[in-house]
């Protein structure tokens, strides 16, 4: 048995399923006596519900109940517990459910929701940042200081304001930095919220066994987080809580929070815990349903005339929209890594979360990432500007190094940072930087290049844990059973990768069960943060040994040794020094059978663990502390053709080089990588949730709200640094969401060489660029 | 009188074989391949003809399932993801990696067969023009080219 580990490009192992139809997502499957839900959300995005008039809904035939929130008492969140599962009192977005309809059918739980009259009293409406923070301005909490903290010391708030969070960075001594800066810079920038779009929009279906069981079957990143929050609000034991996830339809963040099952286990519960599925239609999933958030951000750097940074200042002000979710979390995130991977000793960050009423957010892939940065690398780009000097080379005298600390003070190694610089000079050759950032190239046609670089960390819990199990069947093959989800990046095929690497065997030979069952798969904090094959993967090795261990113990008798001289490979337990003396593993795997027939052992079951360590919760004062484990660095750029007349162009070329550690399966680190950058691109270019007056959502369809199509997806190029996390197996870096960040402030980089105008919002759409041209502000 | 509640008995072709359903008028066809038929291959996803994840063969075009009617089915051959036999394109999908979550890859996967069995030799303007109607949220589009270009390529050298 030959050994296909790490390095190789092996394809998902659920790959034939997928190209059959057969791959089975949580849409796909029903259960006996199953009823339907339909959402009723509201119309207005503030306004006081004056009545829920509900009896023609109830009369329909086929119809079992319909519930409110004025049914229950009771308030979510996994930081601030804010937010109803069904509006009560009042509606605080456009989309934000009101009610819920049970009936045999999807139709006819959609032709009651349609006779639920719903009477409102429109309220004044907080429908942007600005609006959040100016004096005076309408509360979208009024109860704020009366809500449950889950956690002591995670949110700051500001009573009688929208201000729900307040992180603060204090780094070094500003003054002194302003004193050594002979060039300072000053910008803002805006970026609208934004949405997930998940191919498969949220559903799920719940029920409640006679005995009291609640069953959940979810599309969900976070299946034991569901559990354990269904547990707390409905003061169930958690253990009798069972959630259940099958391949998942894309995530992205977007489903990393107890959302659509706290509404479905309350139908559920309404008709005698009957299962009931329910299902978001697209324009649900859109609006009701959480989404990314927007930034207002103002960014001041100071640099020597050398190009050094002195000396920063960030103010990063978070549309959260109605609810906190993980909004704050972002928050926080983004002031730990305000700088972006360079080197500044003076910094000063506040980073501030506002209600407003929009769509609530939680996370998005890059974890509020994707908006800092556009802020930082286009106010890099300025600096380069005012100094006189190449955008990449100010990049690589500031590029952060081992002996640097972060914004929060941590130290850098090239174990926890890697090799910015490596990733820096790399594109600068992939992407022929030397030839010139803009050439125009007649008939009105102009051709630039923008660079930005990135990094990110994860912000996990610091006891956040996860756990592997493996058996060994009796042909040999073995089972891999983890609680991390399959949402796309091929997760469970890298685990099986690391495994194999570990034995020395065929990753092929490896089974992993591609369900997560909370009832059965060892836990895993959640499927999100570029984590996975960190922390599983940690844990998979932990069973590794532990399950070498035993193959040892029961070979060493076999093949009367002592166990040091034994070694595990291709399938077989062999002597060091003599390997054609072996057993196969398939014949003690399961128990070993002495030729008289007594036999040893038994199934050979491994087990292991891995939990976060080290990790330090931020300091309110002065923002010290440790969120992550280590950081990928990368660093990208985008090529467009602009069309000086009418502002129209085309993205050329698209270039990534990150430091991932260890690549795993090179095509499936390609593919999560482009895909990162096909939807970074998407949202520097098209994306945005568009709220008319009165917060009214415009644009809830894929027909309004345009993503980057077929075709018009760059030339990607795709490049990894290798500079070992040596925690990470075999010295890995999460880099499932790095492709997304520098990728819009790269375009706008580009664009705004083309278009010599600075472009310091997204949307770029040839209007916006156009009126950034005329001096008129979006 | 016409009623979108009436439910008839019809039989409708698919993958080659004759099926008998009860249906509404009202009732689109993804809803009763997906429901009736237990063929759970074609997906519904903004069921609103925008993204293409369920796209489904008739007469052997691609149409968005979630656009048709059941009743207008009838009559005309339907080929779902289901119907599908090892074919070029879904082993090559495979070893281009022309996926992720693949949600979106029973129609992706769908349109590529209809359009390499209509247009056998389209250049990449075709090709753009046909897949611009499906969506991906994973991918960045490369691998599902590859897959698309490289099918069309086995055939062009088959014909030689
Ligand atoms: S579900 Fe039919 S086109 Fe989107
Ligand atoms: S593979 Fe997930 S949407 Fe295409």
């Amino acid at each position: 048995m030959e050994t296909v580990g790490i390095g190789v490009s092996i394809p998902r192992k659920e790959s034939p399923d997928k190209v059959t139809g057969l791959a089975r997502y949580n849409t796909d499957f029903t259960s006996p006596g199953l009823l339907y839900a339909w959402m009723v959300t509201s119309i207005y995005a503030h306004a006081n519900i004056k009545s829920i008039n509900i009896s023609d809904a109830i009369k329909i035939s086929g119809v079992h109940a319909v519930i409110t929130g004025d049914s229950y008492s009771l308030l979510c969140g996994p930081v601030i517990e804010d937010r109803p599962p069904l509006a009560k009192g009042k509606v605080r977005y456009f989309g934000e459910p009101v009610a819920v309809v049970v009936a045999d059918s999807e139709e006819k739980a959609k032709e009651a929701a349609g006779k639920i009259m719903v009477e409102y009293e429109p309220l004044p409406v907080v429908n942007s940042i600005k609006g959040a923070i100016k004096k005076g301005s309408p509360l979208v909490h009024e109860n704020l200081a009366f809500y449950k903290q889950v956690k002591p010391n995670e949110i700051f708030f500001k009573p009688g304001t929208n201000i729900v969070q307040h992180v603060k960075i204090r780094k070094g001594d500003l003054k002194k930095g302003w004193e050594q800066s002979e060039i300072v810079v000053e910008a803002e920038f805006s970026l609208p919220q934004s949405n997930h779009i998940a191919m498969e929009p949220r559903n799920v279906r719940a029920e409640i066994k006679g005995d009291g069981q609640v069953v959940i079957n979810t599309s969900t990143q976070a299946p034991f987080d569901v559990q354990e929050m269904l547990a707390q609000y409905f003061n169930l034991d958690a253990t009798r809580v069972i959630v259940h996830v099958p391949l998942v339809g894309g995530g992205f963040g977007g489903k990393t929070t107890a959302q659509l099952e706290i509404i479905a286990y309350l139908a559920s519960k309404a008709v005698n815990g009957r299962p009931v599925k329910l299902i978001e239609s697209r324009e649900q999933d859109m609006t009701s349903s959480p989404c990314h958030l927007g930034l207002e951000s103002k960014v001041k750097i100071g640099a020597s005339r050398d190009g050094k940074i002195q000396a920063a200042q960030f103010t990063f002000i978070v549309d959260v929209g109605a609810y906190v979710d993980s909004g704050s979390k972002m928050t926080r995130a983004m002031a730990a890594d305000c700088t972006g991977p360079y080197k500044i000793d003076n910094v000063r960050c506040d980073s501030y979360s506002v209600y407003t009423n929009h769509t609530y957010v939680t996370a998005f892939r890059g974890f509020g990432r994707l908006s800092y940065v556009f802020a930082i690398e286009r106010t890099m780009e300025k600096l380069a500007f005012a100094l006189g000097m190449d955008p990449l080379e100010l990049r690589l005298i500031n590029a952060l190094k081992p002996g640097d600390t972060t914004p929060t003070l941590v130290g850098l190694n090239y174990s926890n940072i890697g090799n910015l610089s490596e990733c820096l000079s790399r594109l600068k050759t992939l992407i022929n930087w030397d030839e010139g950032v803009r050439t125009e190239t007649g008939n009105y046609k102009v051709r630039s290049k923008g660079v930005s670089c990135l990094w990110k960390t994860s912000s996990s819990p610091p006891d956040a844990t996860s756990g592997a199990i493996i058996t060994i069947n009796r042909d040999g093959t073995l089972n891999l059973n983890v609680g991390a989800v399959e949402i796309g990046p091929g997760t469970k095929t890298s685990l099986a990768q690391i495994l194999a690497e570990r034995l020395k065997m065929d990753a092929n030979k490896i089974h992993v069960a591609m369900e997560v069952n909370t009832g059965v798969s060892p836990n895993h904090w959640k499927t999100v943060a570029s984590m996975t094959n960190y922390m599983v993967g940690n844990a998979v090795l932990d069973a590794a040994e532990d399950l070498i261990h035993q193959i040892l113990k029961i070979a060493s008798i076999v093949l009367m040794c002592p166990p040091e001289v034994l070694e595990v490979g291709g399938g077989k337990v062999y002597m060091k020094e003599e390997p054609q003396i072996s057993i196969d593993i398939k014949e003690i795997g399961n128990g070993y059978e002495n030729p008289n027939g007594h036999s040893i052992g038994g199934q050979i079951i491994g087990r292991g663990n891995f939990i976060m360590h080290q990790l330090l919760p931020m300091d309110h004062a002065t923002g010290r502390g440790r969120l992550g484990p280590a950081w990928a660095v990368g660093a990208q750029a985008v090529e467009v053709e602009f069309d000086t007349r009418n502002c129209t162009y085309k993205i050329l070329k698209a270039a990534t080089v990150i430091d991932a550690g260890k690549v795993l399966n090179p095509k499936c680190a390609k593919g999560v990588v482009m895909g990162g950058m096909c939807m970074g691109l998407g949202y520097g270019s098209r994306e945005q949730n568009l709220y008319a007056q009165g917060g009214k959502r415009e644009n809830p369809q894929l027909r309004t709200y345009h993503l980057m199509r077929f075709g018009e997806n760059p030339e990607y190029i795709v490049d990894f640094v290798e500079t070992p996390h040596v925690i990470g197996p075999y010295g890995m870096r999460g880099i499932a969401e790095h492709g997304i960040i520098g990728i819009p402030a790269a375009l706008a980089n580009a664009l705004s060489v083309a278009a010599q105008v600075e472009l310091n919002c997204t949307p770029l759409t040839p209007e916006v660029i156009w009126r950034t041209k005329k001096g008129e502000s979006k | 009188m016409f009623s979108l509640q009436k439910k008839e008995f019809m039989d409708l072709n698919i993958n080659g074989e004759k099926k008998s359903v009860v249906i509404r008028s009202a009732d689109t066809l993804l809803d009763v391949l997906r429901n009736q038929l237990g063929l759970t291959g074609a997906k519904p996803s903004c069921k609103n003809g925008d993204c293409g994840a369920c796209t489904v063969l008739i007469d052997g075009w691609p149409v968005k399932s979630c656009l048709m009617l059941a009743v207008e089915a009838v009559g005309h051959e339907i080929t779902s993801i289901e119907g599908l036999k090892e074919t070029a394109m879904q082993k090559t999908f495979i070893d281009c990696f022309a996926f992720q979550c693949g949600y979106c890859t029973s129609g992706f996967i769908m349109n590529c067969h209809g359009l390499s069995r209509i247009h056998p030799g389209a250049d990449y303007g075709i090709i753009r023009e046909w897949l611009q109607s499906n969506l991906c949220r994973c991918t960045g589009y490369e691998e599902i080219t590859d897959a698309i270009k490289s099918v069309l390529d086995q055939n062009a050298a088959l014909e030689q």
